[in-house]
């Protein structure tokens, strides 16, 4: 009888007669994760039984596990070196810039519940550990008139391979030439200091429960948990807060001047209401997909996303894609064989 | 002087030494009233049918990490346990001293490969080649923890067998496979099926071997060469997560593991305790 | 035991008359998953040399003495983490022993059988929790104790110390440290108090018989008796200890770094193994995690070696050696 259980058991799991038709891996970035679960569960709800299976473990980790075959598309904050592009020889990587995205400084501080004010110096002097209290000057003089406490800061990081790493630090990068010849952009670098947390999740957590801590994350990870984060001064000299049309103004020059392979950064971009840590965020298909039935779902859901899709941005707090790019994309759909 | 300082020594030290059992024995107290708390408020009919939300939404369960952890831990006991079964009967019954010295050692060595190491190789043996993270791999990765403990299970209780039983069997005039199978293993069938539970028991908890070889599946897997959700998983990547619906369902996830690890460690205990009362008897 | 002892030309002789092929069957299928054990065994460290043969390659040596660890100009050295994972278990064994020899004494010597044997049995169950729960917990109920209450007192009392420095993260070393030292509990208490039992009654009779406390005739005369079990215990926990990945990723803080302070956040080789394995962005990045697969697998190979071969003695029938 116990056996009859554990056969029929057995049976059940493996022949599952009431299971999708079609399953797809992916994984990638964690910076658009939230966005892209939403996307390919309404995707299933409303195309039959297609399951596209997302995992967020951080940019690097799409990129290595596209690299490696394991996963039938990538996701990724930064686009792909063309060393790591060159590494693939079985297909040409296409980026699809699925969204447009802001990182924030998210913070934790006893007794401040409002906005900070950064500068781009004071947020590259935290992270590089030169500002270690709260009541720092440089603070001080971002935000006249707040009662900061002259607390030790805690810094967070990612512990993982992380676009949205990339993002930041090529951002810190830019407006701060010691950050760039101390540590430099990539998805994992040598972090001066701080705690390490895992994809934005995980630092979006540590946060949380730190006081006095900061770290950076995608806006929607801040929104959705209720913490407070700051606003950044931009190129132009004013203090911009993350949102729709302030991400939006930071791609409205790179829409004009998109790259025919889609990679370009659009940190610390130019323009008054543009916010400075925005980014793009892509998704990184093979050209050359073998089994046609994979194939055609995902040149569908491309198409999905490109038009139904974009309508999800605005209430997960991401921006979406301007309409030259939408365009030149659905071209390159046509490039997936 | 002497004598009553020495006693208060005596009375001091022999205090202490009852508080440190007290303090050990308790944490098993601590953590299992911390998940029953946390836990118990977290469990809901939802938990156990429904599959994960994307992050942010109420409602969700983890209904495919439960069935995909009894896939993986199922694979892994089913690759496993006639493996370290076979091996032990080899060492109790046919080997030579060298031979049995050989693959007893070489079974602790597997036994102390850190869990990661063991999902690292795994992961070069399986996921590399096929492609694909998998229920497989995860299995894989599980039964090489399993082999191990059934393995010195099985050779100790065969051990325990005493020579009169054997004796007699080959006295009868059964030859010596004969022998072992019908009369040396079922004297030693309680201590072995205990061995095997506890083994089986340990690796459904755990997580590090499952992390690059099963990975972890939003939906249900189809089969066992798609990449598996596993409760442990789950409970790691909820609850470092910043949602607190995430971190309910990870206190929740926690509760239901810990009680069926604990639940199968304590049958087996009784079930051998039992049993070698019974023999003894 | 009754394994099989004849001597070599009796087994031949029974294994050539194979006059029940059953038995000649029987041992080949027998040997052959015994033999399959080792393949795999000989495999997985074959696997561990192969992959990590980048590294080796390019850092030779000194892969185990630089403390950079820079996914980005692809410099790895092992150091922190050697560092972090060796402290974390030593500190955990100091933390533990004390408390699961104390509870190993009491439960052997002075417990009445029925209350020793309820409270052994409640220890062992302890090595039965999964080690992510042990993570859990740690992250959301030891954490913010030892941030709000514990680090700032030690921070108080002796941060003018090396060892004690720095602010009250919550995470790190020390907490770390203490979760280890929770799940050693049982592999101490349960060795040890089986190294206790067997040391012969006559030990402690005759101390008592010349006037010794119940206490000076445990620690003087019967726990120096036990000596090489527990230590092969400690041994044994300390392996376990050191591979240990979930607990320990969760509450140490994710910083490779080498620190002098115990309150500062480390790493240990496990945890970034568990970390940056499925996003090592270059080769080289891969082959260095590797490799620091195969510095653990070595370090608790001999660690765990040594723990048996303490055993062993010990449990060699009266072993009076002292």
């Amino acid at each position: 009888m116990r056996s009859t259980v554990l056969i029929a058991v057995i049976l059940a799991m493996a022949f599952p007669a009431a299971y999708a038709a079609e399953t797809i891996n992916a994984a990638g970035a964690t910076f658009p994760a939230p966005i892209y679960q939403k996307w390919f569960q309404e995707y299933r709800a409303s195309h039959g039984d297609v399951q596209i299976n997302y995992q967020s473990i951080g940019s690097g980790g799409g990129i290595r596990q596209l690299t490696a075959g394991t996963v039938d598309f990538g996701a990724s904050d930064m686009p792909m070196t063309d060393e790591q592009i060159g590494k693939i020889t079985s297909f040409k990587v296409l980026h699809f810039p699925t969204v447009l995205g802001g990182l924030v400084p998210t913070y934790n501080i006893q007794g401040v519940s409002g906005e900070l004010k950064f500068s781009p110096e004071t947020l590259a002097g935290i992270f590089l550990g030169r500002i270690t209290k709260w009541n720092d000057s440089a603070l001080k003089r971002d935000n006249p008139g707040v009662n900061l406490p002259g607390a030790d800061i805690t810094v967070v990081h990612r512990s993982d391979g992380s676009g949205t790493t990339f993002v930041w630090t090529d951002y810190l990068s830019k407006v701060s030439g010691e950050w760039k010849s101390k540590v430099g952009a990539g998805t994992a670098v040598n972090w001066p200091v701080g705690l390490g947390g895992k994809g934005n999740e995980g630092v979006a957590g540590q946060v949380k429960q730190t006081p006095n801590s900061i770290g950076y994350v995608e806006l929607i990870y801040a929104a959705q948990n209720n913490m407070p984060y700051g606003v950044v001064k931009n190129q132009a000299g004013v203090f911009v807060k993350a949102s729709f049309d302030s991400v939006t103004a930071a791609a409205a020059g790179a829409a004009k001047n998109m790259p025919a392979d889609f990679r370009v950064s659009i940190t610390n971009a130019p323009g008054k209401t543009a916010y400075p840590i925005s980014s793009f965020t892509w998704l990184l298909i093979p050209d050359k997909i073998g089994d046609a039935t994979k194939r055609e779902t995902i040149k569908a859901f491309l198409k999905w996303m490109l038009t139904t899709g974009q309508n999800d941005t605005a209430s997960m707090s991401y921006a979406s894609l301007p309409a030259p790019v939408v365009a030149k994309e659905m071209k390159q759909i046509a490039e997936i064989k | 002087m002497l004598r009553i300082w020495r006693h208060a020594v005596n009375n001091v030290m022999l205090s202490l030494t009852g508080i440190c059992a007290f303090v050990t024995a308790s944490a098993l107290f601590f953590i299992l009233g911390y998940l029953l708390w946390n836990g118990g408020k977290s469990l809901d009919w939802n938990f156990f049918t429904k599959l994960p939300l994307s992050a942010g939404e109420l409602g969700g369960g983890m209904a495919n990490a439960i069935v995909g952890s009894a896939k993986v831990v199922m694979l892994g006991a089913l690759l496993g346990v006639p493996v370290g079964f076979m091996s032990g009967v080899y060492i109790a019954e046919f080997s030579g001293k060298a031979m049995a010295n050989v693959i007893r050692y070489t079974a602790d060595l597997l036994n102390g490969v850190p869990s990661i190491v063991i999902g690292i190789f795994a992961w070069t043996v399986l996921v590399v080649p096929m492609r694909h993270f998998s229920a497989w791999a995860g299995g894989f990765a599980l039964s090489l923890m399993v082999i191990p403990v059934t393995l010195r299970a099985t050779e100790q209780f065969l051990g325990q067998v005493p020579l009169s039983l054997r004796e007699g069997a080959l006295a009868l005039g059964a030859s010596k496979w004969r022998s072992v199978a019908t009369v040396v293993v079922p004297a030693a069938r309680t201590g072995i099926m205990t061995g095997i539970i506890l083994g089986v028991a340990r690796v459904s908890g755990e997580t590090a071997p499952l992390l690059f070889t099963a990975l972890n599946n939003q939906f249900w897997s189809k089969g066992f060469g798609e990449p598996t959700a596993s409760l442990p998983v789950m409970i790691y990547t909820h609850a470092i997560s910043a949602y607190d619906d995430w971190h309910r369902q990870a206190w929740a996830a926690g509760l239901v593991l810990l009680g069926l690890v604990l639940v199968a460690n304590i049958a087996a205990r009784m079930v051998l305790a039992k049993g070698a009362a019974g023999q003894r008897g | 035991m009754a394994t099989a002892t004849q001597s070599v030309p009796g087994r031949a002789r029974t294994f050539l008359h194979g006059v029940r092929g059953g038995d000649q069957i029987a041992y080949l299928v027998t040997f052959l998953f015994a033999a399959s054990v080792v393949l795999i065994t000989v495999l997985l460290v074959f696997e561990l040399w192969t992959k990590s043969g980048l590294a080796i390659h390019k850092f030779g040596f000194s892969f185990l003495r630089t403390s950079t660890w820079d996914p980005v100009n692809d410099q790895f050295g092992a150091l922190p983490f050697i560092y972090g994972t060796i402290v974390t278990s030593v500190l955990g064994l100091i933390i533990s022993v004390p408390l699961g020899v104390g509870a190993a004494i009491f439960l052997s010597e002075l417990a009445p059988p029925r209350l020793s044997n309820t409270l052994t049995f409640l220890v062992e169950l302890l090595a039965a929790v999964p080690s992510v729960i042990f993570g859990v917990l740690g992250f959301f109920a030891l954490v913010p104790l030892m941030r709000d209450h514990v680090q700032p007192a030690l921070i108080s009392a002796f941060g003018w110390s090396p060892v004690f420095k720095g602010p009250a993260y919550g995470v790190g070393v020390l907490t770390a440290s203490m979760v280890l030292a929770i799940m050693m509990f049982p592999y101490i208490i349960s060795i040890s108090r089986e190294a206790l039992i067997q040391v012969p009654r006559e030990q402690k009779e005759a101390a008592l018989a010349l006037g010794a406390t119940r206490w000076e005739a445990t620690w003087d005369a019967v726990v120096p008796f036990a000596r090489l079990g527990i230590v092969g215990s400690v041994f044994l926990s300390l392996a376990r200890a050191l591979g240990e990945t979930m607990a320990v990723t969760m509450v140490i803080g994710n910083d490779p770094k080498i620190n002098s302070s115990i309150l500062a956040p480390g790493y240990t080789i496990a945890s970034v193994i568990a970390n940056e394995f499925t996003e090592a962005t270059s080769d080289l990045h891969l082959a260095a995690l590797v490799e620091l697969g195969l510095v653990l697998f070595l370090i608790t190979m001999i660690l765990n070696g040594l723990g048996q071969l303490l055993l062993l003695v010990t449990t060699k029938p009266g072993s009076a050696k002292s």
